[in-house]
């Protein structure tokens, strides 16, 4: 997993809530086995729209996504977040985003900040009034810049120290497979197993 | 003070807690399908690592198969190179798999419960959100990405942060007619999308208490639409009886060491939930959404709300976009609203109860001539039991199609699509913009409504025959 400590970028301003992981990246698109190519199912079903935010000339490179309340509800599928990161987004900013869309991208790299509606507002107007406006997302001082503005974010500092080291899960879990076999030779003897196959 | 029944799962399964990190969890059912899966297997292989436990682990097919010609190869290459990569990497790990032609082969979340290795006080993840389903047996389920899908392969954990908890009080009592997916469309229609954002739901109260197990699975399966990762009910006798005769039930002693275990998994009468919220099941009627998401819901006697009524900026927008995507007028009663297709099935409707109630509707009738009606049982299982019962024939005879088991029209990723335009009835979970088939338009309802609305082609309640 790439590193993330700070990034600047502009931003693609998306007026919307409740985008769903089917919006983000249709039920079509998930039958590849790779974690890459997704760019292209990206918003899929809203891509013929030429006034769709994402196809107009003016937000293009946009590697910040600032998106409307509830971003990412719905299905489990990770591949929303690749799809946005094989597009060249490296974070997104909403007010709210669903639990299993932000656990994923945490694992992923992608970095999901929570910012107060207001501020979304804010910066939806700044980009919109000027599309070329640098953003600055700081992930190790926790704040987004951008003009004259510095806003504040929470993260807690578990996933902040593993974004900006790049760490992977399975290795810090690996880390501690003995208290895993240990808790293992304690698990009661009536849960259930899969195998063998009995049916 | 007490806990709260998830509290208590969660408690026996920390295998380490330190302050400041997520605590790690151990998993132990691990549900598997074809679309999650590939990228996982394939960064196990990379890193040159095995399935920890293959015995907590089982794998089937259902979001890509086909519903029809099943002993043929799948159409699709792609979908058929989905398949066919589950299978190889099944093998390859020695993960127990059913397959398509397999008795056991289902919709991942029917599948468990039948075969019993859903059990109360159990961790169950599987790669899909509607994971929430096994819930309904007590246990803390949820649906993990792919990341979190490689990271249990490899080490049968997860390191999580302890959601809250909300406890969801549904008193009183179901009228005839009103069913267990009324009562979760009305809670996401009164808490909202985002509503159990951060929480595990507790259902509680006599209204749930009298639902049976299969009516428990849909109020579970649809948590994750309210914003939820899990839902869950206590166990109780219900659950013990329905989990008796299954194959991995627990046997001789075991059974009654498991039984005495399950019989503790109740919230604490002092336990305190993080929220709590009540819904009386006397006033509910039949329930049915006229937006794009499953929390865009009213009673099937509404009227199609006017979004300018709506104090909300935000949802006045959502409701604005939701109407022309529907193709619907404000104001327009929904009883008038025609539609064309009919899907019975999925995880929150396709188990055999739902079929026996929606045949029970339709026995020696026929459906409207201006729709088509796809029956799909969820498992192969539950597709036997139909049609040792006969209810086969009793759809047959209506009108309407009778498939094999799979997630068919709940999501646009099998043959099984709407057109563009084409409006449905579905007992299925979401309603999406596209989410069974690009510009098709959904209308979530219940196995009763759904059979209604066949017969008489506009969405009706069993009321209004
Ligand atoms: S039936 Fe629908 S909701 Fe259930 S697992 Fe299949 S696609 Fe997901």
């Amino acid at each position: 997993m790439e590193k993330y400590l700070t990034h600047t970028g502009t931003v693609l301003p998306l007026r919307r809530s409740n985008v769903d992981t089917d919006q983000i990246i249709p039920a079509v698109y998930l039958k590849r086995v790779t974690k890459s190519g997704f760019e292209d199912g990206l918003f899929g079903a809203w891509r013929n729209d030429p006034e769709f935010v994402l196809n107009k000339p003016e937000y293009a490179g946009a590697t910040v996504l600032v998106a409307g309340v509830d971003f990412g509800t719905g299905s489990s599928r990770e591949h929303a977040v690749w799809a946005l990161q094989n597009y060249g987004f490296k974070t997104v900013i909403s007010s709210r985003f669903a639990d299993i869309f932000r656990g994923n991208s945490q694992k992923a790299g992608l970095l999901t900040v929570v910012l107060p509606q207001e501020d979304v507002e804010d910066i939806w107007a700044t980009v919109e009034a000027d599309p070329k406006t640098q953003v600055t997302v700081d992930l190790e001082n926790r704040n987004v810049r951008y003009g004259a503005k510095s806003v504040e974010f929470a993260i807690d500092d578990y996933t902040r120290w593993r974004l900006m080291e790049g760490l992977d899960d399975i290795g810090l879990t690996m880390k501690k497979i003995d208290e895993v076999s240990a808790f293992e030779a304690k698990r009661a003897e009536y849960k259930p197993k899969t195998l063998p196959v009995l049916s | 003070m007490g806990k709260t029944l998830a509290e208590k799962i969660w408690a026996d399964h920390v295998v380490s807690s330190k302050e400041g990190e997520p605590d790690l969890l151990y998993i132990d059912l691990h549900l598997i399908h074809e679309v999650t899966s590939p990228q996982a297997f394939d960064g196990l292989r990379l890193a040159g690592r095995p399935v920890r436990r293959p015995d907590l682990t089982i794998a089937t097919e259902d979001h890509n198969v086909p519903t029809l010609n099943i002993d043929k190869p799948i159409a699709d290459p792609v979908s058929k190179l989905q398949v066919d990569t589950l299978r190889k990497n099944c093998a390859e790990f020695g993960v127990r798999i059913h397959s398509l032609g397999d008795v056991e082969q289902g919709i991942v979340h029917v599948v468990g419960p039948q075969l019993g290795v859903t059990q109360p006080g159990m961790t169950i993840v599987c790669g899909d959100s509607h994971t929430s389903t096994h819930g309904a047996f007590g246990a803390l389920a949820f649906g993990i990405g792919t990341s979190e899908v490689e990271h249990v392969l490899a080490t049968q954990t997860l390191p999580l942060v302890r959601p809250k908890t909300m406890a969801i009080n549904v008193t009183g009592k179901l009228r005839p007619g009103v069913t267990s997916k009324d009562i979760i469309l009305a809670i996401i229609a009164k808490i909202g999308t985002g509503g159990g954002q951060g929480y595990v739901l507790e259902y509680r109260g006599e209204a749930i208490r009298a639902l049976s197990m299969e009516s428990r699975m849909t109020v579970c399966n649809m948590s994750i639409e309210a914003g939820a990762r899990a839902g869950l009910i206590a166990p109780d006798e219900t659950t013990f009886e329905y989990l008796k005769e299954k194959p991995h039930a627990p046997k001789g002693t075991n059974w009654d060491a498991a039984v005495a275990y399950w019989k503790t998994l109740q919230s604490d009468a002092d336990a305190k939930f993080d929220k709590e919220i009540t819904l009386n099941a006397d006033e509910l009627e039949p329930f049915v959404t006229w937006g794009t998401n499953p929390g865009q819901g009213l009673p099937l006697n509404a009227k199609v709300p006017n979004p300018a009524d709506i104090a909300d900026a935000e949802e006045r927008g959502a409701a604005e976009r939701a109407l022309t995507y529907m193709g619907l007028t404000a104001g327009t009663a929904l009883k008038d609203i025609s539609v064309d297709t009919i899907f019975l099935g999925s995880c929150t409707n396709g188990r055999i109860e739902d079929l026996r109630s929606a045949a029970d509707i339709l026995k020696g009738k026929k459906i409207s001539s201006k729709v088509r009606m796809l029956v799909v049982p969820g498992s192969a299982r539950v597709r036997l039991q139909a049609e040792a019962e006969g209810l086969d024939k009793v759809f047959l005879d209506s009108g309407a199609e009778w498939r094999t088991a799979g997630c068919s029209m709940c999501l646009g990723m099998n043959p099984d699509q709407l057109a563009v335009g084409e409006r449905a009835a579905s007992t299925s979970n979401r309603n999406f913009e596209g989410r069974q088939g690009k510009g098709g338009r959904t209308h979530l309802v219940s196995p009763l409504v759904a059979a209604a609305t066949a017969l008489r082609g506009t969405l009706s309640s069993p009321a209004d025959l």
